[in-house]
């Protein structure tokens, strides 16, 4: 794909967001992407092309009344969403389909209709990793953390410093789930929840979703809204299971997918005016801020203790408030996604003046999977 | 929760590893072709893809990688655990709990030593944990 030919011309996210107890699943999915729809000024018939995860795309399509020319039902945990755009990018350069709707609904909390994922006990996670006691996200996607410690010097309170940060951001936000200013020690003395993780750098359990309309660069300028040019992309995976993640203070789906992305751009660290890195826990930004090549390995901690990311900061980050402050559904790459692009039409709730390209870099599963997506509100 | 820890289900590609563990024995497999050894199980070298491979034993002892200590609950564990990554000596890395030691940070130290102890967990499997190595293990 050639930097800016695609454009996302259509962005929303679900019209509640939070605690959903009255919408299931599958409708989530549709109530994204006919807000989208109407953003882009398009009917169902107009869409060509369907992606979602969580959901099948078939039943997105005939939900919504779409006759699909292509079908993207790439499933790799939360920074699916991020994989979707790039394989729609490709597919609409190829001439498969004109108008790409990404879906993403999840009852996170309310588990209306949802599906979840599904744990064999044949499979390398229910063989070689739940019968010690693994207990979702919080007991496995933490684990890496203390080698990096050890390692790098990261300190219990530059890690705390990552949820403070965000919750500065998250306190501009409306949306917001958690809005109240928190300090370090609030942060190291909240329950403890799998050492050295406290609660507050575990990220909410909400409910919500979002959709995005991709289209050819040539067509975007016929929308009604600001197109933000997709400018570059990548996408890689490492190990289902994190106890084969070959190094614990670097992602290589994070390095892979980051190069590529960086590369495909064609731009440079500095040319980067505000980034989202999926923080499922407070570790990742200081993993993604790392592997994608911002700050040198080992400084991330310092960095963001230094408020580099914060309000006012020279490189914005989570700038939603992030999975730890705004909400995570259990796949939050299509929030993180929705923030850049609102960052690039220049609407964010705290908007960071002049930005011209975002970095949205998202994980999948225990650093299983990742997905970057480099955008600009300028054709390059 | 239930009182006994999820069981796995052998699958043909790792039936020997759990026949190996029922037996009290670590089963790795190394490849003739490159001589990696690697875990988990399957019938084709990850480094090379060559099916040459062979079952050789871990000799047991492992360091500790990193780790967890979770407060939630899970079928078969009494909180606060450890949810543990060891480097075996061979190479290769496990999940495990590390036992017979206190569940803090101060008793678990990262790069301690440590060597394997065998849990039945029902007539057909066997689980492997660690725990702090004794002797002349270094």
């Amino acid at each position: 794909m050639k930097p800016g030919s695609i454009a996302i011309v259509g962005a929303a996210e679900t019209t509640k967001m939070g605690v959903i107890p009255d919408v299931s699943q599958t409708q989530l999915h549709a109530d994204a992407a006919l807000n989208a729809m109407k953003d882009a000024g398009l009917k169902p018939s107009d869409i060509d092309g369907v992606a979602c995860a969580g959901e099948f795309p078939v039943t997105l399509a005939d939900y919504l009344g779409i006759t699909p020319t292509w079908l993207d039902g790439t499933y790799v945990g939360g920074c699916s969403f991020m994989l979707h755009v790039r394989h729609a990018a490709a597919a609409i350069a190829a001439g498969y389909c004109k108008n790409v709707l990404i879906t993403h609904g999840e009852s996170g909390r309310s588990r209306l209709g949802y599906l979840g994922p599904s744990i064999l006990p044949t499979s390398p996670y229910g063989q070689f990793e739940a019968p010690f006691g693994t207990s979702g996200p919080p007991t496995m996607f933490t684990l890496p953390v203390l080698r990096y410690m050890k390692t790098y010097g990261l300190t219990h309170e530059q890690l705390a410093m990552v949820s403070v940060v965000q919750r500065e951001w998250a306190a501009k936000n409306p949306r917001a789930s958690q809005k109240d200013p928190i300090t370090v020690d609030d942060v190291l003395g909240s329950k403890m929840i799998a050492y050295p993780f406290r609660i507050l750098q575990c990220c909410l359990v909400t409910d919500g979703g979002g959709a995005l309309i991709l289209t050819s660069a040539d067509r975007a300028k016929d929308f009604p809204t600001k197109p933000v040019y997709i400018l570059g992309t990548g996408e890689s995976s490492e190990s289902p299971i994190i106890s084969q993640m070959r190094d614990y203070t670097s992602s290589r789906a994070f390095r892979v997918s980051g190069g590529n992305a960086f590369k495909s751009a064609g731009i440079t660290h500095k040319d980067v005016d505000h980034a989202m890195f999926y923080d499922a826990f407070a570790h990742l930004p200081i993993f993604g801020l790392e592997d994608l090549g911002f700050v040198p390995r080992g400084e991330a901690g310092a960095f963001i203790a230094a408020r580099n990311t914060a309000p006012g900061g020279m490189l914005p980050v989570n700038t939603n408030g992030g999975g730890l402050s705004y909400m995570h559904s259990g796949m939050y790459g299509m929030y993180a996604l929705q923030e850049s692009v609102r960052q690039m039409r220049g609407i964010a709730p705290a908007q960071v003046k002049n930005a011209k390209i975002s970095v949205c870099h998202g994980v999948g599963g225990m650093f299983s999977a990742s997905g970057t997506v480099i955008m600009s509100n300028q054709l390059p | 929760m239930t009182n006994t820890r999820t069981p796995p289900k052998p699958t043909p590609e790792t039936q020997h590893f759990w026949d190996g563990t029922k037996q009290n024995r670590l089963l790795l497999q190394r490849c003739s072709d490159c001589n990696h050894t690697y875990f988990p199980p399957r019938p084709f070298c990850p480094a090379c893809a060559s099916k040459k491979v062979v079952v050789v034993p871990a000799s047991g002892k492992a360091t500790l990688y990193s780790y967890v200590i979770s407060q939630r609950p899970a079928p078969g564990m009494i909180p606060p655990f450890s949810i543990a990554v060891v480097t075996l000596e061979e190479g290769p890395r496990m999940m495990t709990n590390v036992v017979d030691c206190p569940q803090t940070p101060e008793a678990l130290v990262l790069d301690m030593p440590l060597e394997v102890t065998f849990q039945p967990l029902n007539e057909d499997i066997t689980l492997p944990l660690f725990q702090p190595a004794k002797g002349d293990v270094q």
